[in-house]
């Protein structure tokens, strides 16, 4: 396949994570109102940052002006997942990538962009993640501004229903893989239960939920890692039929 | 303070976060516990932040809920990522017009 081809095969994969994004960002942009953003530095929050957490607690420590460097560290805090998803994604990227190639790709990585090009069955082309980025970040980006500029106008019945179009992509990204292998669906259910727990249980719930998020995945994924190794490079290789639903 | 500090500050930290692991690691990783550990990751880390989180994503948890079961089967049975997400979407916006009716 092409480069083109990768491409726009990706700004395809891109559209629908392009809505949810808007829909999100329209919520986001709306918080960065009230942390004394304008619509424009809003929109180029979203376009640098590309990341509702981490952009969420950014606009809440601005709004109750928090040091630089406090700031910085909820920012670790908040993005840490992307240093696992920069990690997994150097292992699926194909052969002969440069620097400058990587740092770009390395940009574009969020839960959504990862989750579509970790799903593709073969070895990743950055022009896919590229084009799936170029579309959705115009979502995101647009979102954020509109958000910042009008959120109050939109119903909240609206905006709740757009809210969970995101985790809809989520759920179709691990599910069809869960399926497929034993191991995956039984790590998914004791995610669910575990990150239940951190969300309801007295003391847990009160950590901050970017570093559950990191622990579990961690902890989760390397306690599956030393129990149930992947058996060889060639089982990988074997998902055909993911990509062709994104 | 200046915002555009702020944003520069969001935006070195994110960004640094995000390249050093693809930049520093160049090489195939030949140890089967760091690959098993990394090809689970994605599907992992999905998760926990899907449940629960997404039974506070909508206004009424029953809503949320609702369309959690409806992705999980439509994803099961094989539909799309675009099929799997607006159908999420449809499923609040209809259970709300029973929980949070704006009639």
């Amino acid at each position: 396949m092409t480069r083109k081809k990768w491409f726009l095969k990706g700004m395809k994969a891109g559209i629908p994570i392009s809505l949810g994004y808007f829909a999100v960002a329209i919520a986001l942009g709306i918080a960065a109102r009230n942390a004394g953003f304008n619509p424009f530095q809003a929109a180029l929050t979203s376009l640098l940052i590309n990341a509702s957490a981490g952009e969420y607690v950014g606009f809440d420590m601005v709004r109750v002006g928090a040091p630089i460097l406090v700031l910085a560290l909820m920012e670790l805090v908040a993005n840490a997942r992307y240093l696992l998803m920069s990690a997994s994604m150097s292992q699926k990227l194909k052969p002969g990538v440069g620097t400058l190639q990587r740092l770009l790709l390395g940009f574009t990585v969020t839960d959504e962009i990862f989750g579509v090009s970790m799903g593709l069955p073969v070895p990743l082309d950055p022009c896919f993640t590229y084009g799936a980025f170029c579309v959705a970040t115009a979502g995101w980006t647009s979102g954020t501004f509109v958000g910042a500029l009008l959120g109050n106008i939109l119903p909240i019945s609206v905006l709740s229903a757009l809210g969970v179009g995101l985790f809809g992509m989520f759920i179709s990204i691990f599910v069809p893989e869960a399926r497929r292998n034993k191991v995956v669906g039984a790590l998914v259910l004791i995610s669910f239960a575990l990150s239940a727990g951190f969300h309801y249980l007295p003391y847990l719930r009160n950590i901050n939920s970017g570093i559950t998020t990191i622990v579990l995945t961690v902890v989760i994924s390397l306690g599956a890692a030393i129990f149930f190794p992947i058996k060889d490079k060639t089982d990988k290789e074997e998902k055909t039929e993911s990509e062709e639903t994104a | 303070m200046n915002i555009y500090l702020y944003i520069a500050v969001m935006a070195g930290v994110t960004f640094l976060i995000r390249v050093l692991p693809l930049t520093l690691i160049r090489k195939e990783i030949k140890n089967k516990t760091v690959r098993s550990f990394l090809y689970y990751v994605p599907y992992v880390t999905l998760a926990v932040m899907t449940f629960p989180a997404i039974l506070e994503a909508t206004q009424s948890p029953t809503a949320g809920l609702v369309a959690f079961l409806a992705a999980l089967v439509l994803a099961f049975f094989g539909r799309s990522l675009f099929q799997v997400a607006v159908a999420s979407c449809l499923t609040v916006f209809i259970v709300e017009l029973f929980t949070h009716p704006f009639w």
